[in-house]
């Protein structure tokens, strides 16, 4: 007979950012962060009140209030769909706080499906 | 302990600058990470409050030993209703500040579900004055 054991695989930003294709356009000090969750949401509220520490959050909001939320909520990351791009002062506060914000061509649909098989693996 | 922040209307880019300082003084005092959580929802739905829907205004935490007591008190132009401003979903945010993804209604609910105490007076035409407390 033989014995399984399962490990409990940590998942860090850099594995999905290799896993998914994923662009980095900043904060890469903050890639061996974990990532324990995601949460998919463009009404900023809402991400505050229910977004959970270590949660990847994808979104197509790319001003810098994204990274306040981010920053106030310990997020693990941010993703920002079709090819968003952040703005300025949004990839400077992302570096200032080492939480990356990421990019794919993807949409929220898919994008989130693929972090959640990963995640529920 | 006191702080005291300036919050100017219309100024986006600044909504967390005074959750974000008191966040770093709370980790400080080794303030229990589940009750800075809540706290800092509270202190952000409120600054970006004064910063979407008021003329500007100003936001003081008093910090003691067991609790942080929290006022925002701002220029006008005040809530006609408080008990619909309360309630989830209601928001008069301009397209502009909606499109941002600010304006779900949904900031109020999130100081209510997030703080102890919470206290919310106003005048139509005067100010609107939030209170708001956590112990630790
Ligand atoms: N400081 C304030 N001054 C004037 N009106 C306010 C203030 N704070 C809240 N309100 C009113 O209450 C409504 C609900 O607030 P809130 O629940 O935070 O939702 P949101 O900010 O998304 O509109 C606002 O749309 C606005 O009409
Ligand atoms: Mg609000």
């Amino acid at each position: 007979m033989q014995t399984v054991i399962k490990e409990e695989v940590e998942m860090k930003v850099s594995d999905l950012v290799e896993k998914f294709g994923l662009k980095v356009f900043s904060g890469e000090d903050g890639l061996d962060r974990e990532v324990t969750g995601g949460y998919v949401s463009d009404l900023l509220s809402d991400v505050m009140g229910n977004a959970g520490e270590g949660d990847v959050w994808i979104t197509l909001q790319t001003h810098q209030n994204v990274m306040a939320i981010a920053s106030l909520k310990d997020l693990a990351a941010v993703i920002l769909v079709k090819d968003r791009e952040p703005e300025e002062d949004t990839l400077e506060h992302s570096n200032d706080e080492s939480i990356p914000i990421l990019g794919t061509n993807r949409q929220t649909f898919e994008i989130a499906g693929k972090l959640y098989n990963v995640l529920n693996q | 302990m006191k702080m005291e922040f300036d919050i100017a209307s219309g100024d986006f880019k600044k909504a967390g600058r005074a959750s974000s300082q008191i966040k770093k003084v709370l980790k400080q005092l080794q303030v229990d990470p589940k009750i800075i959580k809540r706290i800092v929802v509270a202190i952000y739905e409120a600054e970006v409050n004064i910063v979407a829907h008021s003329f500007g205004g100003k936001l003081t935490a008093h910090i003691n030993g067991n609790s942080i007591e929290v006022t925002l008190t701002d220029n006008g132009p005040g809530i006609k209703d408080i008990e619909q401003a309360m309630q989830e979903g209601f928001s008069t945010a301009s397209k502009e500040v909606r499109d941002m993804g600010f304006g779900a209604g949904m900031g109020l609910p999130n100081i209510r579900k997030n703080t102890d105490e919470l206290n919310v007076t106003s005048e139509w035409g005067v100010g609107t004055t939030v209170w708001f407390r956590n112990q630790f």
